[in-house]
């Protein structure tokens, strides 16, 4: 088995007394989907908050290929390869479509600084961030204002704008939520392909039984802010603490 | 709002341009080429502001002392080393290295809290500096300001040409003397100050700071260091005032609180920029101009306004020239009412909808 990409070491956050996430020590894996899931307020959004540094840890580390990105701001882990797309969509609305790709891409390369641009280097990003349009087949919008969008479009958008940042790490929070039937499939099989590339490392929050079966190499469970079973899939869900506490609230019959 | 222009508010740029390049042809008397000296400066000063509160979303209400540091800067040069460009050179980099250690305490130490207290911060800053002015009246003149002289270039009698007499040239029947120099130097100044912002919001760095003011913590998680670009652009909007100041400076020979410092020119700025429209640089052009222009001839118009309806009842009161702060107020009111994205943003928006 290939090296631990990212490690969490009993990580762990407080806020006043209550314990949101409680010491998860986990390794990920190169060419490995995890997809994490428990019951609402388990702590699935808060530990990829701890991961990607929108909430610093109270304690326990966070390391990607050795390096302990716990104390580093959200930008400068996105710097060492740790992409986050988020579960209530978090665009740049007024921005269109391909800027807000661009945005992803200049961040990726470095250019932001660049006050006096060299056309080459906008083409060049502009292409770049072209292929992400296709990839994610909203080419038909690139420019529309980011708010103008239908709901699954904004996801896809969100997608694209986690790959434009070409991750080694690629965090998805419920990709799929809110989305018509139509439209799912479409973000699935982005991160299908994505999994298909044996560098990287996809960590997935997921409710949709059908989707963890479809996608899922390995699936852990959160409860109550605690690691309560980790396996594969077959196991983990005919484990029967696990279908206590989560599968047996009748999420989704299977 | 995908940053389309509307064709009138190109074509009102463009006017506005037009009419300040060719200005002094245009009208020869004094007064009114103040005016045109003060547009030009204030278009830099609104744009500087609007890089800050219109681009990035940072509220600021510092700066006029930016403002004022490169007036000061270039004043205090010119007063104790007399006139020259050797003192204007001088004192405006001293207002920018002054401006710019400002700046970067000022952001550094801040620009991470929320923005109301950012804006709290700045207002605290610009308070300390108009006190300091009028304090140190060895080194700024107090109250009264300073008067000097300008560079010898922009003498009244300097002869930019002379004819077969020897005496100053006319063009278009307007005379080749100092004075248009000095016009000149401001409407030049300006101008490249003006076309160095719309390089920097045309940048890659312009997507980021947009970025910023749409969405902080996405542009944060997609790598963009949030804290920096922010000062960043705080220092570079600190600078240009600083630079706008010093421009004004040689262009008055006069520094004093009431021009560099007062809290006046921070509303005046604060209007202008609403007015003209945020997150557009043509909405300074748009805004500084009508400010300026209501500034100085709304007195005029309802002068005589008043004077032509003097037979009638009760009107002629309404419109009496000293009640003009009244009327520029009711204007304002309209003008955000009917223009709630300021004149260049709601005239796009509207252009972009139909």
């Amino acid at each position: 088995m290939s090296k631990p990409s990212l490690i969490t070491q009993d990580l762990t956050i407080r806020f006043g007394g209550h314990v949101a996430v409680n010491a998860v020590s986990c390794d990920f894996r190169p060419g490995e989907l995890t997809v994490i899931v428990g019951p609402n307020g388990a702590g699935k959004t808060t530990y990829f908050n701890l991961i990607s540094g929108q909430l610093r840890a109270t304690s326990g580390r966070v390391l990607k290929d050795g390096t302990d990105l716990t104390k580093m701001a959200p930008s400068t882990r996105a710097h060492h390869g740790v992409g986050r797309a988020f579960q209530l969509t978090n665009l740049f609305p007024e921005l269109s479509v391909l800027e807000n790709i661009r945005l992803a891409v200049q961040a990726r390369s470095g250019d932001g600084w660049r006050i006096f641009r060299s056309a080459r280097s906008l083409t060049e990003l502009t292409a770049r961030a072209e292929r992400y349009l296709e990839a994610t087949k909203l080419q038909g919008v690139a420019h529309q204002a980011a708010s103008e969008l239908s709901h699954g479009d904004q996801r896809k958008l969100e997608v694209a704008l986690l790959m434009a940042m070409e991750p080694d790490i690629y965090m998805f929070d419920e990709p799929t939520a809110g989305m018509s039937l139509d439209h799912a499939p479409d973000v699935l099989e982005l991160i299908a392909e994505i999994k298909h590339d044996t560098s990287k490392t996809v960590l997935l929050v997921e409710h949709k039984m059908d989707v963890v079966r479809a996608l899922a190499d390995r699936i852990i469970v959160l409860h109550n802010g605690t690691l309560l079973a980790d396996g594969n899939p077959e196991e983990v869900m005919s484990s029967q603490l696990v279908k206590d506490v989560y599968l047996g609230k009748g999420v989704e019959p299977a | 709002m995908k940053n389309q222009t509307s064709p009138i508010v190109k074509l009102a740029v463009l006017a506005i341009a037009a009419a300040l390049l060719f200005w002094p042809f245009l009208f020869q008397d004094v007064r009114s080429i103040q005016v045109a000296a003060r547009i030009c400066v204030f278009i830099v000063l609104v744009a500087s502001y609007d890089l800050l509160i219109g681009y990035t979303g940072i509220v600021s209400f510092a700066h006029t002392m930016f403002f004022g540091f490169g007036s000061y800067g270039a004043a205090i040069a010119l007063d104790r080393m007399g006139a020259g460009w050797t003192p204007v050179l001088l004192g405006g980099l001293a207002g920018v290295a002054v401006s710019l250690v400002v700046a970067v305490a000022v952001g550094l130490l801040s620009l991470r809290v929320k923005a109301i207290f950012f804006a709290m911060i700045t207002l605290a800053a610009a308070s300390v500096a108009l006190v300091l002015a009028s304090q140190l009246s060895g080194l700024t003149g107090g109250e009264d300001g300073i008067t000097y002289r300008a560079p010898d270039l922009f003498k009244p009698a300097t002869k930019l040409l002379v004819d077969e007499e020897g005496k100053v040239a006319s063009l278009f029947g307007v005379r080749l003397n100092g004075k248009l120099a000095a016009y000149y130097f401001v409407f030049v100044s300006s101008l490249v100050l003006f076309l160095a912002m719309l390089r920097l919001v045309a940048s890659p760095i312009g997507t980021v700071l947009k970025a910023i003011r749409e969405n902080e913590a996405r542009a944060e998680a997609i790598g963009y260091r949030v804290v920096a670009y922010r000062t960043f652009v705080f220092c570079i909007a600190a600078v240009i005032a600083s630079l706008a100041g010093t421009v004004y400076a040689v262009w008055l020979k006069y520094t004093g609180p009431e021009t560099a410092l007062s809290f006046d020119i921070m509303i005046d700025i604060l209007l202008m920029v609403v007015i003209g429209g945020m997150g557009t640089m043509w909405g300074a052009v748009i805004g500084a101009t009508l400010m300026v222009l209501a500034q100085y001839y709304l007195r005029d118009l309802m002068g005589s306004a008043s004077e032509a309806l003097a037979g009638l009842p009760v009107l002629p009161d309404i419109l009496s020239p000293d009640r003009w702060l009244l009327w520029l107020g009711i204007v304002f009111i309209l003008l955000v009412y009917f223009f709630p994205k300021g004149i260049a943003g709601t005239l796009s928006a509207r252009g972009k909808g139909a």
